[in-house]
Formats: structure tokens, C-alpha cells, sequence
């Protein structure tokens, strides 16, 4: 089986339902749609859509009572929050003095690193030392920056064979889509569906869906690639300062063959990955695994300080570590939103989501959705994807199980505050809230606008004209009954009845 | 606990969101009739328009901030403010000051913030009240609205005055803190995930078999209820405020 071609782009609802092998997924995109409105046109397909709402339903319903029990493990979760947001504010605030003492660590143990600027930097030095060695197959563990910067589209345009080694990225890959959720990628999916897959594109029409054999058919294909790999790359979730290694949290035991067969390791990251110090991992790996999946930490914590060193016989030749900016520093000269770079991307805000669990992972269209993606892309991204920070009913339930504690709906409301000041809204809402100010300014106006309001739409429903063009109410009345309409405003009544009653 | 002076107890402004004004007026007068009942003295300052919040929340806060300005001016002298939602609570109290940081306003803000009540949350925390001498015979269950819930941390105050309610039976929501997809203009910007997450918690309501869903924000209940009724569902939306303002 080859794997080339399958460039992961964008994923949409659309493109999903019409995969296929040959073309990427961004050559499927229709062109002729923005971001937004390839948003609002998957939100309205995947929002009632009843199977996918069961499943997200059922998985998350697991994903709850494991999370409950995990943090009831702690001695005091709310002080472990506060403690890692304290950790991470220290970090972030003093992001130049800790990355420069991370680099000079990572060199002093033998390894490389890149300070890449853009996404396109990134790719740029990690395709060339694939080209300079020759590489032929590249493995990869979970890694959402790599999504972020399209690396596996860069490494098949040099003519790599790419492979994603995370069960839950190799089943997305295989169906030639991007991950649905930045912890577990194939959380959509039931086994039945991961079968029918499996069935065809290992030509293996007689496997079941049992579990077992369903990882097995997997492994059976993931191990020759990664004795043949030649170059592993690798995400992370910590840079350690002090000791100039980084940190990895795997549960399949995939992170680690991808940083220790292939005779070079590649490390992509952002710069707001890093913490202070190793004993910081005591309190962050805990964290981590409890907020991401329930877990009292993640089967595999992997360590890795260097390539291999004199006398040792395991472990890459060259070890390297590309730490991405592409536009994270924009929001770190951002006082006020600086905080976002605490994420740890555990996926705790997605989960409690109503807005993510009803339009699912891939209608955001891009590798971070949920609650932090909102805030975090459009700051990224820029000016496209700024609807996402508007698609949210800013119901808080995600600041309230945030493990660093970002205050991400406040963000939200900032970002929609940013926007507007910078001339992104539209003229027609631009003047209906300069009249609606206006009318808010004098009592008269209001109360009778609000009588003229009430009586026009009484003569509209009247005239049978709900959800046509001159209703103005028929965004709210496609889905739901009318507001019942009173004959007197409370302020009438005040001044008529009520003023002097008892 | 916080103690407050008997004179906030008894002389009380009352706060009545915009929509409640126009579109959901029952609301009001029955938190009116409900304060009264329990002694308050109740005035209505009638120069009160929007506290601002579609604006703030819409991203556009120059045209809010003179919202704000006027909600200050109207409600300076008033010993405490009540108000039958937490959400527009939340926007006074929580968001004035973030408004208004860099304005004169600021300090002024705040002071109005801290005698500014949600109606269960005044009646609890402010009269000392758990029991208002309400009946209410039916089957009721509660939504926990978001902003009452999570920016003014509301949890208890609603059920233990509902608890009390005579002949009233409380049935419990599966996801009672889910939000319920209203969301302001996310409600008609958004519309299909807005219906989709209010057919969610309709789905929860109908679980519950319960005649009535409660909650202290009316613009959830306003949501809910077009959601139930468009499925034809058993349940009906009551405002806390209606269902404590009853006497049998």
C-alpha cells in the first residue's frame, strides 16, 4: 500500500463525505467559498445531523466520568490549575530567557535547533534535510503543529512517503481527512466505520470489528514503516529550559519508535511550549493526562535530551527541534491576550463544547477547533477565520474546566471587540448598531419602537408572511415557533396599573 | 457570607432587561408582584432603555459604552438594583468595568455593580430568603443559564428557593448546565447550531417528563420555549420569577 498522494489539507464536512485517493483534500475544496462560509455551510449540515450527534454524545459521556473521577484524584485539582497557570505565566512572560536557555541546552546535548518564523520556514528546513539525507519514508507521531503547518503536504510534495503513526491520525489519514479533535482524532468514527475502512484499504475483506484485530491489521502495516523510515518526526507536548529536553505524552508506545528507530528525529513545536523547569513536569503531566482523556498520566512519558551519544545503541543520529512561531508572538506583544499561550492543547475545552459537539471537529477547518481554535486561529490565521470567534454562545462552560485556567470566552469577547474596532464588521451591522444606540439613548424612542416593532410584526404574521423576506424575524422563526407578542410593554403597564398598586 | 443593610432589603429598583420590557412583560410584572409580597418597596426608574449587553457581546463596545453611561446616570441613586435575569446582571456587574476602565465612569461602575442583584440571588443573599410562601403545583425542571451559573456563580440560590415552593415537584435535568444554544445574536448569526444545541436541551427536558422548564433568564426560556413548541413538546417554559410570584 502507498501512501503518497495523500496530502492532508483543510477538511471539510463535504470533501469528507466525498474522499478521494487520488486528489488532496484542498484540490476538493470548492474555491469559490471563504472560510466562513464553508463554516456556516457544514455547521447547518453536521449540526442535524443525529448519528454524528449520538456518537460525539456517547464518546464524550465516557470521556466525562473518566475526567470526573481523574480530577477527583486530586488532592486539590483548583490549586493544581492554579499552580499550572502560574507555571505558564512565568513561562510565557519570560518566553525570550527560556527559549534561548532551551536552545542553548538542546545544542550542549548534542542536538540542532530552528527558529522558524512562518509555516513556510518550518517546512523549508525540514523538507531539505529530507532531501539532503535522501529520505524516502518519513513516520510521524501526534503532532498538531505539524497539521497547523501543512508539513505532510510539504514532505509528499519532495517526494516523501508520510505516515501518520497515532492510530486515531493513521485512520483520519487514511480516509484522507484531518484530525477530528486534537487528542483523539477519530473520535467520530465507530468501529464498524473503522473496519469498512480498513477492509478496503488493506484489501483485507475478511476482518472484523473487534478492537484487537482491528489494531493488529494496523500494526501489521505501521512496523514496516517504521523499520523503514529514515526520518521520525515527532511533536511535544513540554520544552524543558533547564535541561533542554522535550516531553512527550504518548498512550501507544508510537513516540517512541518514531524518535528512536529513524536515524533522525525531528522535533516541530510551537514557542509557548516551553516550562521552566523538569520538576514543572510533577504537576503538568498529571494535568495533562486527566484533562485530555481522565487518565492519572499517559501511558508513555518520554524523555528526550539529544540524539544518541558514544557507546549507546539506541536512538537517532541527528536530533533536531524546529520551534514555530508563525505568528504566536503577534499575540505574545498582546498584554491582554498573551494568556492564550498557555494552552497545552489538552482538549478539555472541545470536550465541554456544546457548540463543537454539535458541528463536530471538522467544520472549524482548521487543525485547532473548539473554544481555543476560535480564539487562537483567527489571531493566527488572520482576518478568515475571524467568524469562529463569533460561533460561540459564550457560555463559559470551557473557561470553567480550562487546566491552565485561559479565560477563553472573555477572549472570545475581546477578539469580537478587536475585530470590530479594526473595521471587520459589515456596514449594514455597523449602522444597525449605530441606531440601535441611538434609540437607546432616549426612553421615547425605545418605547416606541419597541410598540411599532410589536404591531408590524403582528400584521406580518397577520398577512401570513413568517420566514419570508419581510419578516425581519425569520432567522429566529426557521427553527423555532414565534416569540408570542403582548399587547402592552411592562413599562405601559407600570405607568398605567401598576405604578401606584401594592 | 456578605451582610448587607436592611435599607438594600427594603427599597428596591427594579432592572428590567429590554426584551422582558417589550417582548416578555409577565416577567416583570411578577417579580414586581413577588418583591412586593415580601415587602419590598419596588419603583420602576422609567428612563432605563438596554444595559448594552447585544452590543458588548456583538464586538461593538463604543456603541455599548453609552448604554452603560446611561444605566449609571438612571440607576446612581438607587439603593439596590433587581433584576429578573442573570445574564443582564452579569453584563452590569462582571462587564461595566471592563467597559468603562479607561472612562471617569469606572469607580462608579463598580459601586453600581455591588448593589446590582439577580432576582433569586437578592432574594437569597440579600432579604435572606429561602422560602417565599409561593405554591405551585406542578412538575418543574431547572436550566441552569449560563451567565447566572458561571459569571455570577448561581448555583444553589434558584433550587433551594424552588425546594420551598409548596406542591412544587423538582425533577432533576440530565445536563442541566449545558447552555441551551440561545447566545444572543449567536442565536440568529448561528442559527442552525443555536436550534441544534436548543433540540439538545429539548431532548433533555422531554427526558425529564416535567410540565415545566425553569431558569432565571428569560432570553433562554424565550429560546426554549420557540424550540418546544415547534416539536409540539409536552413542556412549557415559566420564568423562576412567575413561579414564585404564585399562590396557588
Amino acid at each position: 500500500m502507498s501512501n503518497s498522494g495523500q496530502g492532508r489539507a483543510t477538511p471539510t464536512a463535504e470533501n469528507v463525505r466525498a474522499h478521494d485517493d487520488g486528489k488532496s483534500a484542498q484540490a476538493q475544496k470548492r474555491p469559490e467559498r471563504s472560510a466562513a462560509q464553508q463554516f456556516f455551510h457544514d455547521a447547518a449540515i453536521k449540526s442535524a445531523d443525529l448519528v454524528h450527534r449520538e456518537i460525539i454524545r456517547k464518546n464524550m459521556d465516557s470521556y466525562f466520568v473518566a475526567h470526573d473521577r481523574g480530577r477527583s484524584r486530586f488532592a486539590d485539582w483548583e490549586a493544581a490549575r492554579q499552580r499550572c497557570h502560574e507555571i505558564k505565566r512565568e513561562a510565557v512572560n519570560n518566553l525570550d530567557k527560556y527559549l534561548l536557555q532551551f536552545e542553548q541546552n538542546v545544542i550542549a546535548n548534542g542536538g540542532k535547533v530552528f527558529w522558524a518564523a512562518t509555516s513556510e520556514e518550518a517546512c523549508q528546513y525540514v523538507t531539505e534535510l529530507a532531501v539532503r539525507h535522501k529520505v524516502k519514508t518519513v513516520v510521524k507521531s501526534k503532532s498538531m503543529v505539524t497539521e497547523e503547518i501543512h508539513l505532510g503536504l510539504a514532505l509528499e510534495k519532495v517526494g516523501c512517503d508520510v505516515w501518520e503513526t497515532d492510530l486515531g491520525e493513521y485512520i483520519v489519514q487514511l480516509r484522507n481527512e484531518g484530525p477530528y479533535h486534537i487528542v483523539t482524532p477519530a473520535m467520530h468514527l465507530n468501529r464498524q466505520q473503522i473496519a469498512e475502512l480498513f477492509r478496503d484499504k488493506f484489501s483485507e475483506p475478511n476482518l472484523t470489528e473487534e478492537p484487537e484485530e482491528l489494531v493488529a491489521a494496523a500494526r501489521r502495516k505501521l512496523r514496516k514503516a517504521f523499520f523503514a523510515a529514515e526520518m521520525g518526526i515527532s511533536g511535544a507536548n513540554f520544552l524543558i529550559a533547564d535541561s533542554g529536553v522535550i516531553a512527550i505524552s504518548t498512550n501507544e508506545g508510537n513516540g517512541r519508535l518514531t524518535t528512536s528507530l529513524p536515524k533522525i528525529h525531528v522535533a516541530v513545536t510551537g514557542i509557548e511550549k516551553i516550562l521552566p523547569r523538569l520538576e514543572d513536569l510533577a504537576t503538568f503531566w498529571p494535568v495533562l493526562a486527566t484533562s485530555g482523556t481522565g487518565q492519572p498520566i499517559t501511558t508513555y512519558g518520554t524523555l528526550i535530551g539529544g540524539p544518541k551519544r558514544e557507546g549507546e545503541v539506541d536512538g537517532p543520529d541527528e536530533f533536531h527541534v524546529v520551534l514555530v512561531d508563525n505568528g504566536r508572538s503577534n499575540l505574545l506583544a498582546h498584554k491582554e491576550e498573551r494568556e492564550v499561550l498557555h494552552c497545552i492543547r489538552c482538549g478539555a475545552c472541545l470536550n465541554i463544547c456544546p457548540v463543537y459537539r454539535h458541528v463536530g471537529g471538522h467544520t472549524y477547518g482548521t487543525p485547532y477547533p473548539g473554544p481555543i481554535g476560535s480564539v487562537l486561529v483567527p489571531r493566527l490565521e488572520g482576518k478568515e477565520f475571524e467568524h469562529l470567534s463569533y460561533a460561540s454562545s459564550l457560555c463559559g462552560a470551557c473557561t470553567s474546566v480550562c487546566p491552565v485556567k485561559i479565560d477563553l470566552h472573555h477572549h472570545l469577547l475581546h477578539n469580537r471587540r478587536d475585530f470590530t474596532e479594526k473595521g471587520s464588521a459589515s456596514a449594514r451591522e455597523r449602522l444597525q448598531f449605530r441606531l440601535w444606540r441611538m434609540a437607546m439613548q432616549s426612553p421615547r424612542i425605545f418605547a416606541l419602537g419597541g410598540w411599532l416593532t410589536r404591531r408590524a410584526l403582528k400584521m406580518i404574521y397577520g398577512f401570513g408572511l413568517t420566514g419570508t423576506i419581510a419578516d425581519p424575524m425569520r432567522a429566529w422563526n426557521k427553527g423555532r415557533e414565534r416569540v408570542p407578542l403582548p399587547q402592552k410593554s411592562f413599562r405601559e403597564q407600570w405607568k398605567k396599573e401598576l405604578k401606584n398598586g401594592r | 457570607m456578605l451582610e448587607f443593610p436592611d435599607s438594600m432589603a427594603r427599597k428596591v429598583s427594579l432592572f428590567v432587561p429590554c426584551f422582558v420590557d417589550q417582548l416578555m412583560p409577565q416577567v416583570a410584572v411578577d417579580t414586581l408582584k413577588l418583591l412586593r409580597r415580601l415587602g419590598c418597596d419596588v419603583y420602576f426608574p422609567e428612563d432605563q432603555t438596554c444595559c448594552g449587553q447585544p452590543a458588548f457581546n456583538t464586538g461593538f463596545w463604543d456603541d455599548s459604552r453609552p448604554c452603560a453611561e446611561r444605566f449609571l446616570r438612571v440607576f446612581r441613586d438607587a439603593e439596590s438594583i433587581v433584576c429578573p435575569s442573570g445574564s443582564c446582571t452579569t453584563m452590569v456587574r462582571q462587564f461595566y468595568p471592563e467597559l468603562l476602565k479607561e472612562t471617569a465612569s469606572l469607580e462608579e461602575a463598580r459601586a453600581v455593580g455591588r448593589r446590582t442583584f439577580e432576582l433569586s440571588e437578592f432574594l437569597v443573599k440579600v432579604m435572606g430568603l429561602t422560602d417565599v410562601g409561593a405554591s405551585f403545583s406542578h412538575s418543574v425542571t431547572y436550566h441552569a443559564s449560563c451567565h447566572g451559573l458561571r459569571e455570577l456563580q448561581l448555583r444553589d440560590e434558584p433550587l433551594r428557593l424552588l425546594k420551598n415552593v409548596k406542591g412544587l415537584k423538582l425533577i432533576e435535568m440530565l445536563r442541566s448546565e449545558e447552555c441551551c444554544g440561545f447566545g444572543g445574536t449567536f442565536a440568529t448569526k448561528f442559527e442552525s447550531i443555536s436550534v441544534a444545541m436548543g433540540t439538545s436541551k429539548a431532548d433533555s427536558i422531554a427526558v425529564t417528563g416535567a410540565e415545566y422548564v425553569t431558569a432565571i433568564d428569560p432570553s433562554c426560556l424565550m429560546h426554549m420555549q420557540g424550540i418546544l413548541s415547534k416539536r409540539n413538546d409536552r413542556a412549557k417554559t415559566i420564568h423562576l420569577a412567575s413561579i414564585l410570584a404564585s399562590e396557588s
